[in-house]
């Protein structure tokens, strides 16, 4: 095992207080004020949350050469939006979810990927788009999330025209002298901002947003039941490479003329699922008293029709949510079926996501 | 009345032959928020060691075991509705069940306060 990596945000943690914990090889927040406090604050005002252990890359060059590993129309993307895209496999199983945007004008691409695949992924993209593209890893830069209610009010007294921006639009702003790529989104059903900072920068940027009362340092632990209320998959966990977007219900990720042209990865057998409809499928499920963790096996009249992948309390909810991938007759709204929670069959029932509404700004 | 420690973070209140069991503060300050106490039915009866209660954070779920042996004769309630008491008062309203001791030799292998203390620092 190689040495744990901190990001260039670790000591501010640990000023701050923060509980560490291992996650991607990075020795992250797990909390600071504890999980539900700063869930809640997060959805009732801002909260900022450290993503530097995410993968950014910078690509130029030949953009049919990188279009054809993804499922993203690159020649719609215009300057200044960002769009959510899958990198599948050559059976169109899911090798992870990235966010592709044009925040530098006609200069290429911005690419963040996921910390646990980002060496393998570009990787991936470097040697498939060799001689025709050039991809560049950043690894001097932090990554930074502000989410929440607040966050454009927060974040608009350090970049007023970040307030102007509407949900998954993005671009480059100048904070004193430091060039920061500022895109409208995130991961908790939130509005709010991904920001990128030159690494020497990101703790006086990080200090300069936690100086407003609005926002808080949220720690890994309350990022992920932000994202699963918000329905939002966990890459590992609710989707890998063994799930196509069919059965991840992912399929609006794939743009449209990609569907008709049948050339993103594993198309054919991708839109042959897609018409037969595939054998099980990922769904969200309530139920109460104790929450349902993943690997939990769901069972309807005795019978297992499907595996729990990510489960845990929603705070917001106020009990127990999760994901699971059911056989496709019972990946219905409002379906019953049982949970095994050690040993012991618990009830729950399919459950429209998300759990808790989305908030994005649109303008 | 004495107070018993495990080093599983347990803490057994004795009363003649009876004990209130729960988890200490430092167990459910690691743990983080409390979401759900799955408590034994009442005349149940545990070998000391046993899993007798599971213990839901939103992080992730922790078993209690049987500090010693004994039979279910209370569990609290209260936490069916308000978990986050573990949290509030882990070594008062947080109790978990009551146990009728069916070995009270079983006791003097346990931490008292101070070893406990000693454990966890």
């Amino acid at each position: 095992m190689a040495d744990i990596l901190q990001t260039p945000l670790h000591d501010l943690h640990i000023e701050l207080g923060a509980k560490m914990t291992p996650f991607a090889g990075y020795d992250m927040p797990l909390q600071y004020d504890g999980i539900m406090a700063e869930h809640n604050h997060t959805r009732q005002s801002a909260g900022l949350f450290d993503v530097s252990h995410m993968g950014q890359a910078h690509y130029t060059g030949d953009e049919a050469a990188l279009e054809k590993l993804i499922t993203a129309d690159l020649s719609a993307l215009k300057p200044g939006e960002q769009k959510y895209t899958l990198l599948l496999n050559d059976e169109g199983g899911i090798r992870d979810d990235l966010m592709i945007s044009r925040p530098f004008g006609d200069d290429g691409l911005f690419i963040v990927v996921n910390a646990a695949t980002k060496a393998a992924d570009f990787a991936h993209m470097a040697s498939k788009t060799a001689g025709a593209g050039n991809l560049r890893m950043i690894e001097d830069r932090a990554l930074i999330a502000l989410q929440g209610p607040a966050a454009a009010a927060a974040f608009g007294q350090i970049i007023p025209a970040a307030a102007d921006m509407i949900f998954m639009q993005c671009g480059v702003f100048d904070l004193d002298g430091v060039e920061l790529y500022v895109s409208r989104s995130g991961y908790t059903g939130e509005d709010g901002y991904e920001i990128s900072i030159p690494a020497s920068d990101a703790a006086a940027v990080a200090r300069k947003i936690l100086a407003d009362d609005r926002v808080k340092p949220i720690g890994l632990g309350a990022r992920d039941s932000l994202r699963l209320e918000a329905g939002l998959c966990l890459y590992g966990h609710d989707m890998d490479e063994s799930r196509t977007p069919v059965e991840a219900t992912l399929m609006w990720a794939i743009a449209k003329s990609r569907r008709e042209r049948l050339d993103f990865p594993g198309a054919a057998k991708v839109m042959q699922q897609f018409a037969d409809k595939p054998a099980r499928k990922r769904i969200g499920f309530t139920m109460s008293g104790a929450p349902a963790r993943e690997g939990a096996e769901v069972v309807k009249d005795g019978q297992s029709i499907g595996v729990v992948t990510s489960g845990g309390f929603g705070p917001t909810i106020g009990g127990p949510v999760g994901m699971a991938y059911v056989d496709l007759e019972h990946a219905i709204a409002d379906t019953e079926f049982e949970i095994l929670l050690r040993g012991k069959a618990r009830p729950a029932k399919v459950t429209k996501m998300p759990f808790v509404e989305h908030r994005f700004y649109r303008g | 009345m004495s107070v018993k420690f495990t080093k599983d973070h347990e803490w057994v209140r004795v009363d003649g032959d009876e004990a209130t069991v729960g988890i200490t503060a430092y167990a459910a300050e690691q743990l983080g928020d409390v979401v759900f106490v799955e408590l034994p039915d009442v005349g149940k009866s545990f070998e000391s060691g046993d899993e007798m209660a599971v213990v839901e954070s939103v992080k992730a779920a922790s078993e209690v075991y049987a500090p010693v042996s004994g039979e279910v004769v209370a569990v609290n309630d209260v936490l069916e509705g308000e978990p986050q008491k573990v949290n509030e008062s882990a070594d008062g309203d947080g109790w978990f069940v009551k146990l009728k001791l069916s070995d009270k030799s079983q006791l003097d292998g346990l931490m008292d306060e101070a070893a406990y203390t000693a454990h966890i620092s």
